[in-house]
């Protein structure tokens, strides 16, 4: 009996197998044009419908928006004087140049001409003045208010403005590019945002959509795009059942098994998430306070074949808290500090005192699949050497009271970004008591080359070779179980030409076009 | 009053002790490790090798089915205990005695039904983070007020019955006419009541393990196997079909088995 | 007249004491809405200012009976992370809801009484025993596995629809209905193959009783035994069920939301829970607890109505 209910599973499995293979068949083509879906027009209308995998739930205020999926999203609304490309360079954006005295101290940036806000009104130095002030007072990121705190006077001078900063900040221009600039006296940011970018906000539906149009009045290039609609799906399934049918012409952050099950023939472009995904060990909590166990553990991971599994092979390896996309820090070579080695795990913890090996919980959001899936893979690696780690998967907000800011963990699966492109964001945090510090790093050494990266007194070279040496020291010392910075796949309908990777979180809707 | 057993009961009967000695065998042996991975294993289609072939971490799907059903069953049964176990006594409590406590205790079991069950297995979770341990506690909460319903009514009947007021009259304590006279005759009630919320307790178990409430990773549950099979129903079909027909298949044995019993009980 | 009142007495308190229940059960989760709000690059004392202007850092009793004042007044405040009118939030999201459900129950309606009276009526022991079987495996399908099916088998593969391309009932409503049909659908099928069992099972009683023996000496055609007079008293326990059905699919269409990404009143409870946004949670709670309570008082008056023996128990 038993058998004839598995011939039965057997069958109407292969009879699904058969049906999908029908499908493959036909012509690609018709994904497109024989849907209801608004996407359908999208050749002749220029507008296209983008999945996110998260709602816009938290303020559109530039300075009080927190979620990098908001971000996402909004790049495409604001500007600052100046923005990032997709190379990592800074472009004039609102200003029209910028200029840095020999001392660092002061930053000049002209006003461009005829910069106009989404509602129209002329965007002048009171605005830029304003919304400086603006964020320097309220911004929730906590290294972009720092970096405000060091500015000692905004002014004007030639139609252009001058800042000048109590002592030379080597990051200030990444910061002053996330200074968004936006109409003084306009109370509305958080619903109905107002900026200066190509795209300007049109609506909001809760959980089901953000309408985003070209702005006409755009001072640049006129994106091709006459509007992007983002379709939330809270749940990623639905979103690849939604990619799938052609109901999207563009998704990322997909991962390599989504992308190798997609059969509606869109075209597929690799990029990174540009984020360090590393098991973070809390150093406050017994044993992980001793680095030989620490190493034990990096030695027992097997990345390489934790990728082969994961994603196919794809994704880079880091081995220290910096990804490949900032190139002029990232150190290939510490990628292979630690080659998988059982016996050597062993060994060292034996000499750590645990022969026997240990169990520890690691906690992972699990609103992220890809964390989730690293994290699977871990913990069969971990019971080789001996060491038990006990999956907890909690929802992000229980992560971010308890494990982020309560550092209430023993070790967790995560990635962490950089909020501003600078190598501060990816390593002030490890400096002993830094706010952000949530593994409790302590490490003398590293506060000494993290400062001395810091110090302007360094050249521009010196810094850079400080800031090697930081992140030479976080993989000597097994400060964390790096592992990969993640390869981010985006899934495009193929009448769509343009798509740009940056070194940030971001999607730039302004390039796209259909051939 | 002539007992012949019914087709429906004994096909009930026999999936669902199909189910039960597979869940069984799960607990002690499956074909493969259901947690190991294998990068060069990624969606096998079912063979001999592989009965139900593999998901998309190289693991066997049949080993996984094998100790998910035992999931299932074993969150089903604990369940329904607690269910049956306080919605009895509670509801034999309020139906014998009545008053102010039985008001309280019945709008209590109103709140209850009334509270959305995912909320109430959400605020569980977030309480007492996730685990096997706290969708039972959640479930077993909102399957009290079922079987106090039932059991109050017929509590509450009994009351009034001669046999019961006869027994009073003799001086018989109220604790012992509710576990010597009441209780035995509530059987009749309550086995079809439990073999039905033995099955609402599998499909709920599977609801909230299919929103990632349930039973963790990488520990195998069907509810969870049914929504990471999603992405990848064109190539490796069986990877759902077999999570979702083992649910099917559990519930659609203990729902023959409840319907037979009932109908045995009617006839 | 007077169990009616008491009736309508206890709904009221139910819901009064649902509302407590929810409150202080989410004071207890851990996280808060300010450091959800803030993300992971804000400090401490950001998060507090935001607590002291959320009000989140006075007492819990003050807290819930401000909200109660409000709720009373019909004032459900306002979202912590939308920072919007949860009346306005809602109502959207109640209108998708709503026409789901009412799909979802017609569906119901319109497969069940049929499949039900043919199954009650035939008396063919293969065909009945066919019936009862599909019927019971019909029934043991969950309905998001089916949803599951139907968004691959009917939605990709045979492209009957197109899953994710949802529409609002404001933009286009024929859209919206046609769209929401698969899930509907997904939700009736078991549904109604539960009706089926209790239709059968109901006419199979009646079709013994005295009166039907009578009318058939009499010479009543037993169609027209079956349509005037069988159906309307084997109709009365599946009324019932099918009226608890309202309250029960409007609940359980939460994860059907998720597998047909229809952005409706259980997604926006899932996502409010997640992010701790109250407002939005206990007005959520507070009107699926009072469609709850309201279809089960008149499911109850329903059978009151027809069933004059039924007295407060």
């Amino acid at each position: 009996m038993k058998k004839q209910i598995l011939a039965l599973f057997l069958a109407v499995g292969v009879l699904a197998g058969l049906l999908g293979g029908c499908r493959e068949a036909t012509p690609q083509n018709s994904t497109a044009s024989s849907t209801n879906a608004p996407s359908s027009q999208a050749p002749q209308k220029a507008e296209i419908a983008v999945g996110i995998a998260q709602d816009l739930d938290d303020s559109l205020d530039p300075y009080q928006m927190t979620a990098a999926g908001t971000r996402e999203v909004m790049f495409n609304v604001f500007e600052g004087l100046i923005k990032p490309d997709s190379q990592g360079n800074f472009v004039p954006a609102v200003a029209a140049s910028y200029t840095v005295s020999t001392d660092g101290c002061t930053y000049t940036f002209p006003l461009r001409e005829g910069v106009t806000f989404h509602n129209g009104k002329e965007c002048t130095f009171e605005d830029v003045l304003y919304s400086f002030q603006t964020c320097a007072a309220v911004t929730v990121n906590s290294s972009v208010a720092a970096a405000l705190s060091n500015v000692a006077d905004i002014r004007e001078e030639n139609g252009g403005v001058v800042i000048t900063l109590t002592a030379p900040d080597p990051d200030f221009l990444s910061m002053a590019a996330s200074v968004y600039i936006v109409p003084k006296d306009y109370d509305g940011q958080a619903t109905a945002p107002v900026g200066t970018g190509p795209f300007r906000f049109v609506s909001r539906s809760i959980q089901e959509n953000v309408i985003l149009e070209r702005f006409d009045g755009y001072y640049g290039a006129k994106p091709a795009l006459e509007r992007v609609t983002y379709r939330i799906f809270s749940d990623g399934n639905a979103l690849f059942t939604a990619l799938n049918s052609g109901a999207l012409d563009l998704v990322a952050h997909l991962t390599v098994d989504q992308v190798e099950s997609l059969t509606n023939g869109y075209q597929i472009l690799e990029g990174t998430m540009n984020l360090v995904q590393a098991m973070y060990l809390n150093h406050a909590k017994a044993p992980f306070d001793n680095e030989l166990v620490r190493q034990a553990l990096c030695y027992a991971v097997d990345v390489d074949a934790m990728l082969a599994l994961t994603a196919d092979g794809h994704g880079a390896k880091v081995g220290s808290s910096m990804y490949p996309a900032f190139g002029k820090y990232f150190d290939s070579a510490l990628a292979d500090r630690y080659p998988h080695d059982v016996e050597k795990a062993k060994a060292l913890l034996a000499q750590a005192g645990y022969p026997d090996g240990f169990s520890f919980t690691l906690t992972v959001p699990s609103n992220y699949a890809p964390h989730v899936d690293t994290a699977t893979v871990i913990v069969e690696q971990l019971k080789e050497v001996g060491v038990e780690a006990k999956l907890e998967l909690v929802e992000w907000e229980t992560w971010l009271s308890e494990v982020y800011a309560g550092r209430n963990f023993e070790a967790t699966l995560v990635g962490f970004d950089a909020s501003t492109l600078t190598a501060s964001a990816m390593l002030a945090r490890w400096v002993t008591g830094d706010g952000k510090n949530m593994i409790g790093y302590t490490n003398p050494d590293y506060d000494a080359a993290y400062a001395a990266a810091r110090d302007p007194a360094h050249t521009e070279e010196e810094q850079t070779a400080y800031y090697r040496q930081c992140l030479e020291i976080l993989s000597d010392t097994a400060a964390n179980v790096y592992l990969q910075d993640l390869a981010d796949f985006v899934a495009i309908n193929p009448a769509l030409t343009g798509y740009a990777f940056y070194p940030l979180y971001v999607m730039d809707m302004s390039t796209l076009s259909f051939q | 009053m002539k007992q012949r057993i019914s087709p429906m009961l004994l096909l009930g009967g026999g999936i669902s002790l199909l189910t039960v000695c597979a869940a069984l065998l799960g607990a002690f042996w499956t074909p493969y490790n259901p947690t190991a991975v294998s990068a060069g294993e990624k969606f096998c289609p079912p063979s001999l090798v592989h009965l139900l072939g593999t998901d998309n971490f190289g693991r066997d799907v049949f080993s996984r089915v094998l100790q998910g059903m035992g999931a299932s069953l074993l969150i089903a049964a604990c369940v329904v205990a607690i269910g049956c176990l306080l919605g009895t006594a509670i509801g034999c409590l309020c139906g014998y005695f009545g008053g102010p406590a039985d008001f309280l205790l019945t709008r209590l079991c109103d709140v209850v039904t009334a509270f959305p069950s995912v909320l109430l297995a959400l605020v569980v979770v977030s309480l007492a983070g996730r685990g096997t341990a706290q969708i039972i506690l959640a479930l077993g909460v909102l399957f009290i007020p079922s079987f106090a319903r039932l059991v109050r009514g017929e509590a509450a009947r009994y009351r009034d019955a001669s046999f019961i007021q006869s027994a009073r009259l003799m001086g018989v304590s109220h604790s012992r006419i509710l576990l010597a006279h009441i209780l035995p005759n509530l059987r009749g009630v309550l086995v079809p009541a439990i073999v039905i919320g033995f099955n609402n307790a599998i499909l709920s178990e599977a609801s909230m393990s299919f929103l990632g409430l349930g039973v963790q990773p990488p520990f195998p549950s069907l509810g969870s196997m049914l929504s990471d099979s999603q992405t990848y129903l064109q190539r490796a079909p069986w990877y759902a079909f077999s999570a979702g027909a083992a649910i099917a298949l559990l519930i659609l044995g203990f729902s023959l088995l409840g319907e037979g019993l009932q109908r045995r009980r009617r006839a | 007249m007077k169990t009616l009142f008491s009736k309508f007495a206890a709904l009221i308190i139910t819901l009064f004491l649902v509302s407590a229940l929810a409150f202080f059960a989410f004071a207890l989760i851990p996280a808060d809405p300010a450091t959800t709000m803030l993300g992971s690059e804000a400090t401490p004392e950001a998060v507090a200012a935001l607590r002291a202007q959320l009000g989140l850092d006075r007492p819990l009793p003050v807290r819930y009976f401000e909200w109660l004042k409000g709720f009373l007044r019909g004032d459900l405040g306002e979202s912590y992370l939308y920072r919007m009118e949860v009346g306005q939030m809602l109502s959207g999201k109640l209108a998708v809801s709503a026409l789901l459900t009412i799909l979802s129950f017609l569906l119901t309606v319109a497969l069940s009484i049929p499949l039900g009276v043919l199954a009650g009526s035939v008396r063919n022991r293969y065909f009945d025993a066919a019936a009862v079987g599909l019927n019971q495996l019909v029934m043991s399908v969950p309905p998001f596995f089916l949803g599951i099916l139907a968004c691959y088998g009917l939605g990709i593969v045979l492209k009957w629809f197109t899953p994710g391309a949802y529409v609002s009932p404001e933009k286009d409503f024929w859209g919206c209905v046609r769209y929401l049909i698969f899930p509907a659908l997904s939700i009736a099928i078991p549904r109604s193959a539960m009706a089926v069992k209790l239709l059968r099972g109901s006419i199979r009683d009646q079709l013994g009783q005295d009166y039907v023996r009578t009318a058939r000496s009499r010479g009543a055609s037993e169609t027209s035994i079956l349509l005037r007079q069988v159906l309307r008293n084997a109709l009365l326990p599946v009324i019932t069920f099918l009226a608890v059905s309202l309250a029960e699919i409007m609940t359980m269409s939460i994860l059907i939301e998720q597998v047909f990404s229809i952005p409706g009143v259980g997604q926006l409870l899932l996502s409010s829970v997640s992010n701790r946004d109250y407002p939005v949670v206990l007005a959520i709670v507070m009107l699926l607890a009072a469609w709850i309570v309201t279809i089960h008082f008149l499911a109850d008056l329903l059978t009151r109505l027809a069933d004059p023996r039924v007295r407060l128990g």
